[in-house]
């Protein structure tokens, strides 16, 4: 659905992306994790046309995104990180509006747009001005807008961040309805719980290159099973065992207060880069 | 090709419409301003080909103010653009630039329509009544606000901040506003300053506004002038829609 060759994207002298390859499957949920800066947004910024490559391709449900670009553009829904809605206009009409982008007719439009935002839990606020709303609501409103052309592909940049604990798993639930649909979705973001619970696939992604891509549970199992944090003169140091049994006997010689807890991926992608995903 | 130009257009108009009181009042305080200082106090009892100044002043505020009110979606544009990254929504939707482009020039045009018409209203008030039933009167404004909002998108896509968005307004608008025959008959400047006025767009609009509010033949150059430079600055702002990504 979503396929990714030698992309690569430089800033005058600063390669942001360094041949970038790989390919997202019908109906997956693609995980694309890395810390600030890696090249999550610019990867996403890529394929939905707001940045223009330096060289390499991709194709979007088969489409080239610069060669077919209107026929690719038909094929996702874009979820930016920064909240992008028209502040002055009412929910109907932001979503009115994203509907004329895509030329859909209007008896479907004003339906579809209905079913939308009762799916997202908005409809009773369908009037209300955007500004009036709370972050949440936003952020569903910015899901929904996304996905009321019915899109393959649905992107994801960063979809929860900032949101408080409650509403980012209400994000995850409507997510995972989405993918449920048979929506394909990429998803950014640099919160490992989000990707652990959501993602069928993680990318690892450092200084605009890909690392690792593998499924969550397999990730954290080429790390370890269990984690054990020591704090050395202000310094954490992480030790991971296979078993419980060796995490003990470990724990057993130890004189410093530690932390034992199950491998996330934050483990797996400290150990594999060398650096936290979370700074 | 123009698939989505609606939306694009729709959304100027129903912020627009959201802000209108605002809007109207803040379209009729420069021309209202412009009146009562040249027109009362300064231009009384002076005349220009038989008409008073203050008849002379109405068609010269209708140019500015459809040049400036065209010119102002470029605020729009970059508020859209930096501030609430609306832009992005466009841009990653199935439109082309020439849709895009269409739908914001037309907005513009929009706005610089009803600008003219709030100072048609102030002009009654102040016993003017000239020819606005004219259809080259309306072409001529129509034209000049094609002009001013195609310039408007054109350099709305070139700009990287709000600050340099001002600073075109007070290098061109600004400049023309005053220059371009809005306020004194061009005929009056050293011939050398004439001919630099005369490339200007304003002035061609200007003149062919004033002359057919007063109902006598304007110069069908004029039109063709200003058509020709709003297709350039069409174009030019087609061809910049892709520089303001990255």
């Amino acid at each position: 659905m979503i396929k990714i060759e030698k992309l690569q994207k430089s800033y005058k002298n600063i390669l942001a992306l360094k041949e970038i390859s790989f390919s997202v499957h019908p109906g997956e949920l693609f995980a694309y994790l890395g810390p600030n800066g890696a090249g999550k947004t610019t990867t996403i910024r890529i394929l939905t046309g707001l940045t223009r490559r330096t060289s390499g391709d991709a194709w979007l449900g088969g489409f080239h995104i610069e060669k077919e670009t209107l026929k690719a553009k038909k094929e996702f829904g874009l979820v930016m990180q920064s909240i992008n809605l028209d502040q002055e206009l009412s929910i109907y009409e932001n979503m009115d509006i994203h509907c004329r982008l895509f030329n859909m007719p209007h008896p479907k439009r004003r339906k579809k747009i209905d079913e939308i935002l009762s799916y997202v839990d908005l409809a009773d606020r369908k009037n209300s001005l955007v500004k009036q709303l709370s972050g949440g609501m936003k952020r569903r409103l910015m899901i929904a807008r996304a996905i009321v052309h019915s899109p393959r592909i649905l992107f994801l940049d960063e979809p929860t961040v900032g949101l408080d604990p409650k509403i980012r798993r209400r994000i995850w639930a409507l997510i995972k309805q989405i993918q449920n649909t048979g929506t394909t979705i990429f998803l950014t973001t640099h919160y490992i719980e989000e990707a652990e619970f959501l993602a069928d696939r993680v990318a690892f992604l450092d200084e605009g290159r890909i690392v690792v891509i593998d499924t969550p549970q397999k990730l954290m199992d080429q790390t370890g099973t269990w984690a054990i944090d020591q704090m050395y003169e202000n310094k954490m140091e992480t030790v991971y065992f296979d078993t419980r049994s060796k995490a003990d006997a470990f724990i057993a010689e130890q004189q410093e207060s530690y932390t034992l807890r199950r491998v996330n991926l934050e483990d797996s992608f400290l150990s594999l880069t060398g650096k936290k995903v979370q700074c | 090709m123009l698939n989505g130009f609606t939306a694009v257009y729709l959304r100027e108009m129903w912020i627009l419409k959201r802000r209108i009181k605002r809007q109207l009042l803040s379209m009729s305080v420069s021309p209202f301003l412009y009146l009562i200082a040249f027109g009362y106090a300064m231009g009384k009892g002076a005349t220009f080909d038989g008409h008073t100044y203050i008849e002379f002043l109405i068609p010269g505020l209708v140019a500015m103010s459809s040049m400036t009110q065209a010119f102002a979606i470029s605020t729009d544009i970059n508020v859209a653009r930096f501030y609430w990254h609306i832009f992005e929504e466009f841009q990653a939707a199935p439109i082309s630039n020439a849709a895009y482009v269409a739908g914001e020039v037309l907005a513009g045009m929009t706005r610089g329509f009803i600008s003219v018409g709030v100072i048609l209203v102030i002009g009654l008030c102040f016993n003017v009544f000239l020819d606005y039933g004219n259809l080259l009167f309306w072409l001529a404004i129509g034209l000049n606000s094609f002009v001013f909002a195609s310039l408007a998108v054109w350099l709305a896509m070139l700009v990287k901040s709000h600050a340099d968005q001002a600073m075109l307004t007070n290098f061109i608008i600004t400049p023309m506003a005053f220059l371009g025959g809005t306020f004194f008959p061009v005929e009056r400047l050293p011939v050398w300053a004439q001919k630099i006025i005369c490339l200007l767009p304003l002035t061609h609009a200007a003149a062919v506004i004033r002359k057919t509010a007063f109902g006598t033949p304007p110069d069908l150059f004029s039109y063709l002038l200003l058509l020709v430079i709003g297709v350039i600055f069409f174009y030019a702002a087609l061809k910049c829609v892709d520089i303001a990504r990255d």
